[in-house]
């Protein structure tokens, strides 16, 4: 889109988006990048409300408490310094002391964005810096620290390197856009000196869709699956028709575009992304290069569900996905054959199916454009996923051996493991704060910050539950948060589940402990609520199944009265609250 | 290329970037004639102008046009 489509956007209608307060900050004129941002989360249905401080003001607005910004209580804070901007400050430093720039900016940076985290329950944005290089050393400021160059590029190490100590600071790469778009399509002389202005308008869309997409990380829109085909995708040629040995993959010829997209994927799978097949083959056939060929990076293993058939493929993702759970917004289908792609894009909403190009030397490049796997969190959990849903499975598969509910429930040997969080939980907490769509009676997203600070109040009770069973370990799967609003009273601030371990009693389960130990400290009352959105309609009754009581917009239980629930799991140590 | 061609193709980009309805431009149209013709759309519209012809204008002369003929007559010197 350009920058003029997305202020035309500004005259539709928002209602019904997501509203959200931005508060942008910039060391150069930023009217057109708050316009491009708030265009570009129309097209995200969010309804962005920015409030664009007057520009070479960051200092000042953050560190006086009594500033506009921070009167205005925003959600997110944007701080744009420009590259060019940089340069300006470090020509009006002393000559000996270039040397400590970086340094001194960090410093400088770092107090502000813990002025900002302390005063205002806010994340915070930053642009790195897009590189400016004065060229007054040429390639030799490689070999100078005092150059401009060399300082700018410590700087941008310094900040990432601050971002992975500080949860709540993101970072937006300024340098990456610049590095895809070029120097020259960024920056424009004359456009500055005419405006104060140092973004070009074409490079605004790409910007501001930049920062969109980090805000909808926040929000929990982010992809969670990618689907593959498998002929002339994961290899070249057809694996039903070449036969192994002559499929093309490997060192040679256009062979290294599949291994290098496999490594790609391989990547993303570590990460936490889950690789499902969704092939139109014979199911043996489809398999033997993941067991057999020398040259596959990626391995059966590394696959959580594989499908191939010859039924359509929109029916086949259909399936998938209700084995792993997840919206449909959450998965990406790649597929060679732009047939294929539109009988999923038709039938399948929301799934997003790229466009790829034809040669699949261009591939990967095209894939990197479009960002589709930005997020707002990582813990080293992500990597067990995998297994976690080949697991998922085999439940699937058992589960239908069963005649009687209960008697695979039993089968099961469920464990859990019950607590307050605690410093080694509140990573996953968080994180499942974020991710968690479905199964999530308000929906309220907390981060570290938040989770750290709701231990320490007096006012929360917290309760975390793991789940194993006979097939392993799905880890820290459930969050209660409690909170005391009236004497004798507990409100239901928090209740999320992981929709991997739906069905297995574990609502039930909950229940009973969190009343257990309420009615022990005097509570008489617990009250739930339950906020809709447009993907937790899974827990519309909840309460009402569970027993409690309407009562205008909320529901109660009595604890005195309480009559347990049937549950078959076991409680692994003792309770450790 | 005429005048009178440039004046409509103005025409045209103005009423696009500007978006509050048509715009009739005439030689001696400056910013007070034109709702919507601030400085910020302003550095919106020589972007669009310098796209539409090919052509690129310097930071003096983005600054000095008193009316839409001035800015004319600099298209014309491209």
């Amino acid at each position: 889109m350009t920058f003029n489509e997305l202020k035309k956007n500004l005259k539709k209608d928002f209602t019904d988006f997501k509203p959200l307060k931005l508060a942008l900050l910039g060391d150069s004129a930023t009217q057109f990048l708050a316009q491009a941002i708030r265009g570009a989360g129309y097209n995200q249905q969010f309804d962005i409300n920015v409030y664009d401080a007057d520009f070479n003001q960051v200092d000042r607005q953050i560190l006086d408490l009594s500033s506009e910004l921070h009167t205005f209580q925003p959600d997110i804070i944007l701080i744009f310094e420009a590259g060019h901007m940089l340069l300006q400050k470090f020509n009006k430093t002393e000559a000996d002391i270039h040397a400590a720039f970086a340094e001194n900016q960090i410093n400088r940076i770092r107090h502000l964005v813990d002025t900002l985290q302390n005063n205002l329950k806010t994340k915070v944005i930053y642009f790195n810096y897009a590189e400016e290089d004065d060229r007054v050393f040429g390639n030799f400021a490689n070999k100078v620290p005092s150059s401009f160059i060399f300082q700018q590029r410590k700087l941008n190490y310094l900040l990432a390197e601050y971002a992975t100590t500080n949860a709540a600071l993101y970072i937006c790469d300024m340098s990456a856009i610049q590095s895809k778009m070029g120097r020259e399509l960024l920056f424009s002389p004359t456009i500055y000196i005419a405006s104060e202005m140092v973004l070009s308008i074409d490079s605004l869309p790409v910007i501001a869709e930049s920062v969109v997409q980090i805000i909808a990380a926040f929000q929990g829109k982010f992809k969670k699956c990618v689907i593959l085909d498998l002929d002339n995708l994961v290899w070249g040629g057809v694996i039903g028709d070449d036969r192994l040995d002559n499929i093309q993959i490997g060192g040679l010829g256009i062979g290294k575009a599949f291994t290098e997209f496999q490594y790609w994927i391989k990547k993303l799978q570590q990460r936490g992304i889950i690789v499902c097949v969704c092939s139109k083959n014979t199911e043996s056939v489809a398999k033997e290069p993941f067991e057999k060929h020398p040259d596959m990076v990626l391995r059966l293993k590394d696959i959580a569900v594989f499908v191939a058939n010859w039924e359509n493929k929109a029916d086949n993702i259909k399936r998938i996905q209700q084995i792993l759970n997840i919206g449909f917004d959450s998965m990406v289908f790649l597929d060679d054959n732009p047939f294929e792609r539109n009988i999923v894009r038709q039938n399948v909403p929301d799934i997003t199916v790229p466009e790829l190009p034809e040669d699949p030397a261009e591939y990967l490049e095209y894939l990197y454009t479009l960002n589709l796997f930005e997020t707002a969190s990582y813990s080293s959990e992500d990597a067990n996923r995998t297994e976690q849903y080949q697991k998922e499975s085999e439940r699937v598969a058992v589960q239908f051996s069963f005649t009687n509910e209960n008697d695979f429930l039993k089968s099961l040997n469920m464990l859990s493991d019950v607590q307050s969080f605690n410093s080694f939980s509140t990573p996953r907490v968080a994180q499942l704060s974020q991710r968690s769509n479905q199964f999530n009676l308000r929906t309220v997203r907390y981060t570290e910050e938040d989770i750290k600070r709701i231990i320490a109040s007096k006012r929360y009770m917290t309760f975390s539950f793991t789940l194993e069973d006979k097939y392993g370990d799905n880890g820290l799967i459930c969050a209660i948060i409690l909170e005391e609003k009236k004497p004798k009273e507990l409100f239901i601030d928090t209740w999320f589940m992981s929709c991997r371990v739906l069905k297995r009693g574990m609502e039930n389960f909950v229940l009973n402990t969190i009343v257990d130990y309420t009615r022990d400290k005097g509570y008489q009352t617990i009250v739930g609520e339950y906020l809709p959105t447009a993907k937790n309609a899974l827990v519309k009754d909840h309460y009402s199944n569970l027993g409690f009581i309407q009562h205008d917009d909320f529901w109660l239980l009595q604890t005195a009265t309480y009559q347990p629930k049937e549950y078959f799991i076991n409680t692994k140590g003792n309770l450790k609250l | 290329m005429k005048r009178a061609e440039i004046i409509s193709q103005l025409n045209e980009i103005f009423e696009d970037i500007i978006d509050e309805g048509s715009v009739s431009l005439s030689e001696t149209s400056t910013s007070n004639d034109v709702d919507g013709w601030d400085s910020l759309a302003h550095i919106q519209l020589i972007v669009a102008i310098e796209k539409t012809f090919n052509i690129k204008f310097s930071s003096d002369e983005i600054l000095s046009w008193n009316n839409v003929g001035e800015m004319i007559d600099c298209i014309l010197k491209k």
